[in-house]
């Protein structure tokens, strides 16, 4: 194990020895201690590597994560695990706005809260939030699944294509095209899985599910009222 | 973009402090805006109110500026000159004397209270906190503005904390889009901001709501209805703090919570330093949510 400590260590340095560790494939584990909301750590992690962020982070924490898993022990800043490409980002506090945005594939988990537009534009990510997302959430989502444990804000999936969003407690209101709609064997199958590589302690069968209703997919004047 | 800073002191042990955790916080958030800087300071109460003033020329206009300030209004007036900036206490019954007559001498009025004192200028925050001492000055609470500007010029009168009203002050990340007719309906009603910034007016409709017998609360509670556009405003009152931010929320904002104290920061990197942070209840503030604290 690796420990750098970011009291001593400039942030392109501490990022320069993540991202040739991760290249290296020597799947290694880092301590990263002092990180003090500090921007754009962890980012660009191209490879199988796994590091523990001792404290909050700030903006873009794990940005563009490719195969690496990487933990913050705090809260972390707005945009984290944006445009993830795989791997895990779990974060044990709060995160700020547009967590796991445009993300096309591995897991987010989120121990805390979220604020608003959790998942925005996400194109393939598994996002897992154990307390409650903001407004905006999921807008224009187009793949992946976003559970949430807690409640969800105002215009939840709006303008939404086929990104399964999953919410256990209340919802403030629905976005525009995004509608409640049965759950089927198979979305209990995926929630139970998702649930425990979140290490999540809920029952799939809480959950209720939500996705598009398909009606702003091409432009109707009958619907000019909905966008 | 914008940076903002505030700490509200629970504990008065930390009171002589006040200034050295408000510039560290300040410097941190630099990087959110380079064009010029400010703080509002709540220290000791002076025997009247503190007219703040500040001046391009403070060699030839601040010598002799209390004995003929003190002549023209028949009072006993004192001075404090801080770089380009002269604190001068008048009798409160002489406020607005004092303001006229030294606006009349083309003085730019930064602020007025009983405790407030506001310092601002162009420059980076390290320039400015250094300029004016900040480091050295104790208090209750503070707040601190480092400004990238978008709505009006870089100027003295554009940088932030704005204050308009007697011991409040406001600062701003973000832009108000109906602000210039926001401005001509607090004219109508008595209230006239002195520059063409668009947070000017959003300070102006909080001190018209208070100045109607609104509380702090209601008045930033108001600001949720009546001003349209981007804001996370910080907000200080003589003896309170107050956090709104708008409901679309892009703005970022962090508040932290002690025993000892209640800081803001634009960003946890300013709040990283504080003592007893890693203890502190920390959280994003929601959306159109008021919070204040009084003393």
């Amino acid at each position: 194990m690796q420990t750098i400590d970011m009291g001593t260590t400039e942030l392109r340095e501490v990022n320069s020895a993540l991202q040739a560790a991760a290249k290296a494939q020597a799947n290694e584990e880092y301590v990263i201690e002092n990180p003090r909301g500090s921007h754009a750590l962890a980012v660009g992690l191209d490879g199988t590597l796994s590091v523990r962020v001792k404290g909050p982070t700030g903006y873009y924490t794990a940005g563009m994560n490719k195969l690496a898993t990487v933990t913050v022990e705090g809260s972390a800043g707005p945009g984290v695990a944006e445009n993830m490409m795989s791997g895990t980002v779990v974060i044990e506090g709060d995160a700020s706005q547009y967590a796991g945005a445009t993300g096309r594939g591995g897991l987010l988990v989120i121990k805390g809260n979220a604020s608003s537009r959790c998942g925005i534009s996400m194109k393939g990510i598994d996002i897992v939030v154990h307390g409650n997302i903001g407004h905006m959430s999921a807008f224009m989502a187009q793949r992946g699944t976003l559970v949430v444990l807690g409640d969800a804000g105002d215009a939840l999936g709006d303008s939404l294509y086929e990104a399964r969003l999953f919410v256990r407690g209340s919802v403030k209101s629905l976005g525009a095209d995004c509608v409640e709609k049965e759950m089927r064997p198979e979305h209990i199958e995926l929630l139970k899985d998702l649930l425990a590589r979140a290490g999540a302690d809920a029952k799939p069968e809480e959950f209720k599910r939500y996705g598009s209703s398909r009606k702003l997919y091409n432009f109707n004047i009958d619907h000019a009222d909905e966008y | 973009m914008c940076g903002i800073v505030g700490l509200f002191l629970k504990n008065d042990a930390l009171s002589p402090r006040l200034g050295d955790m408000l510039t560290d916080m300040l410097i941190t958030m630099t990087d959110r805006g380079p064009d010029s800087a400010g703080i509002a300071i709540y220290g000791e109460g002076a025997e009247g109110v503190k007219v703040t003033v500040q001046s391009e020329a403070p060699a030839t206009d601040f010598p002799g500026l209390d004995t003929a300030l003190a002549a023209e209004l028949g009072v006993p007036v004192t001075m404090k000159v801080v770089d380009t900036h002269a604190v001068l206490v008048v009798p409160e019954a002489q406020e607005a004397a004092a303001v006229a007559a030294l606006e009349a001498r083309g003085l730019r009025l930064m602020g007025v209270g009983q405790r407030m004192e506001i310092y601002k200028e162009t420059g980076l925050p390290k320039d400015v906190a250094a300029r004016f001492g900040i480091r050295a000055m104790g208090g209750t609470h503070g707040i601190g503005h480092t400004r990238m500007a978008t709505e009006s010029a870089v100027t003295t009168l554009g940088a932030h904390p704005f204050s308009t009203a007697e011991d409040q002050c406001l600062v701003h990340n973000g832009s108000l889009s109906n602000h210039n007719q926001m401005r001509r309906v607090l004219a109508k009603e008595g209230f006239h901001t002195r520059t063409e910034n668009d947070t000017e007016v959003g300070a102006t409709y909080i001190s018209y709501r208070i100045a109607k017998g609104a509380s702090l609360g209601e008045a930033l509670e108001g600001s949720l209805k009546d001003l349209d556009g981007f804001f996370t405003f910080v907000t200080g009152t003589r003896d309170g703090f107050g956090v709104v931010r708008d409901p679309i929320a892009c703005k970022p904002a962090v508040l932290a919570e002690t025993e000892d104290y209640v800081a803001f920061a634009s960003e946890y990197r300013a709040l990283a330093d504080l003592p007893g942070i890693e203890a502190a209840k920390v959280w994003e503030p929601e959306p159109a949510t008021v919070y204040f604290w009084e003393r």
